[in-house]
């Protein structure tokens, strides 16, 4: 008895998804703020055109991000990803406070990649604070868009 | 780290935003979740659905719809009002992809627990809403938020689902795009209880604020639906004229009330959500059948040995006979 309801719920799921439009599913979603008090939001841009051209769900927070404003809007759109871009020098004061609010919070599990003018011991620095990825200058956008849809998966299984 | 169902909803009905935030998502994607959990979970939701306030906010793309939202927020904040905004921008045609960036003009708001903004794409659906925006809106009114506010994507002149989930539906519109002959056109210059002329620090303003209210003040001319279109002046950017249009908005769902049409949108908003729901599966599975299953039609449709009228009512035949 059991093991026929089982069944029957077993193939009302498999019809319901072959019927399902693809449009329905749910797809990787970013955020790609500028953090701090930072204007240059070319490369940002760049990026998060890149990240909807590969099929990504990018929200786009705009510039001068308070620590608080990126990992709220993280909270409420249930982002995968937080993509922060810096170029101002700041990173070791603000990107801290961003992995800590996410852990206060409950969020931790949303991976933070940071990309920008990040000289490499800061970057060592910042992944062994927890920051996943750093992108420094030059980083091919194929690359980005790879390790954001690894990191995207690795949040989603967890 | 996983919830079970009740637990989700325990916690959201508590105010967890991260549970909120995964209840939505949830809800947003509902082929991704085995249906008895789905229907189970929107059950307790809809229990306790059908007291918020829905808001549309339409217009073309530029015209100051969230900028003019976040001050509306504010105003409804002001006012001690819980206030949810669903903001859909379009999703690529070709990848998938979107790029949302409504939310810079409300980040103001981001640090507030009384308000929830959720961005979502359209996702393949026409008319300026997404895939998902009905049953957020169902979500949101049954946790308990006051306010809904909806954004739809950039809109053209046929894109009007907006008004078939809204109580209070605001066409937005800015001096210096086109004369009044667009304004005469079917479609989105008809669905609006209140229409705006926003950016009206721009001098022209007073030019497209007096062809409105010779289209929609003359006691000629008779509403559909026996309220009177509004039509108020504001810059958003300098925040002016919002007040009055919040009491507009006001005046309009007393109006909702007091001759029962406030529950009438309601009944209206579920039944459309279910035939969107309804042609979006069919849609899907009407491409999915003729690219995999019915490969000789589509040759013979390709090739042009049988035309698109006579193909598309074998089609129908042989969908209905399954």
């Amino acid at each position: 008895m059991y093991i026929q309801e089982q069944k029957d719920v077993e193939t009302r799921i498999s019809l319901e998804k072959e019927v399902v439009a693809e449009e329905m599913r749910r797809r990787y979603k970013v955020i790609v703020a500028k953090l701090g008090l930072d204007g240059h939001d070319r490369g940002a841009k760049v990026v998060a055109r890149a990240l909807r051209d590969a099929g990504f769900e990018v929200v786009y927070t705009g510039i001068r991000q308070t620590p608080e404003m990126v990992v709220n809007t993280a909270i409420q759109e249930d982002a995968d990803v937080i993509g922060i871009s810096l170029l101002s020098g700041a990173h070791m004061a603000l990107v801290p406070m961003v992995l800590k609010l996410l852990r206060e919070k409950g969020a931790g599990d949303i991976k933070v990649v940071v990309g920008g003018t990040i000289p490499p011991d800061d970057a060592e620095k910042l992944k062994e604070m927890g920051v996943a990825e750093v992108f420094p200058p030059d980083t091919p956008l194929s690359y980005i868009i790879k390790r954001v849809r690894e990191l995207a998966e690795e949040r989603r299984r967890s | 780290m996983r919830m079970s169902p009740e637990e989700l909803l325990k916690r959201s009905f508590e105010g967890d935003l991260i549970a909120l935030s995964r209840l939505l998502t949830l809800i947003e994607f509902p082929a991704e979740t085995d249906p008895e959990i789905f229907s189970f979970i929107m059950r307790e939701l809809m229990k306790r659905s059908g007291n918020a306030h829905v808001i549309g906010v339409t217009g073309n793309p530029g015209v100051g719809k969230s900028t003019l939202i976040s001050k509306i927020i504010s105003i409804y904040r002001e006012k001690g009002s819980r206030v949810a905004v669903v903001s859909v921008d379009p999703s690529s045609p070709f990848s998938k992809g979107s790029f949302m960036g409504n939310r810079i003009r409300m980040q103001q708001h981001s640090q507030d627990p009384g308000v929830f903004i959720r961005s979502t794409a359209t996702r393949g659906a026409k008319g300026g809403l997404g895939i998902g925006t009905t049953l957020l809106i169902e979500a949101f009114d049954g946790l308990g938020f006051d306010k809904i506010i909806i954004e739809s994507v950039g809109a053209g002149q046929i894109d009007v689902d907006i008004q078939n989930v809204s109580h209070t539906t605001i066409n937005v519109l800015i001096p210096g795009a086109g004369d009044e002959i667009q304004l005469l056109k079917a479609g989105l210059m008809e669905i609006g209880d209140i229409y705006v002329v926003n950016k009206s620090d721009k001098p022209e303003a007073e030019i497209i604020y007096k062809q409105l209210q010779e289209l929609f003040e003359s006691e000629k001319i008779e509403s559909r639906t026996g309220w009177r279109p509004r039509i108020y002046k504001t810059s958003a950017v300098m925040g002016w004229g919002v007040d009055e249009l919040t009491s507009g908005i006001e005046d309009h769902k007393r109006y909702l009330f007091e001759n029962g049409g406030f529950k009438e949108i309601i009944r209206r908003r579920r039944v459309y959500s279910t035939k969107q729901y309804v042609k979006y599966i069919i849609e899907n599975y009407i491409e999915r059948y003729l690219d995999r299953v019915d490969k000789d039609l589509l040759e013979k449709i390709s090739k042009g040995s049988i035309d698109p009228f006579t193909a598309s009512l074998e089609l129908v035949k042989k969908l209905i006979t399954k």
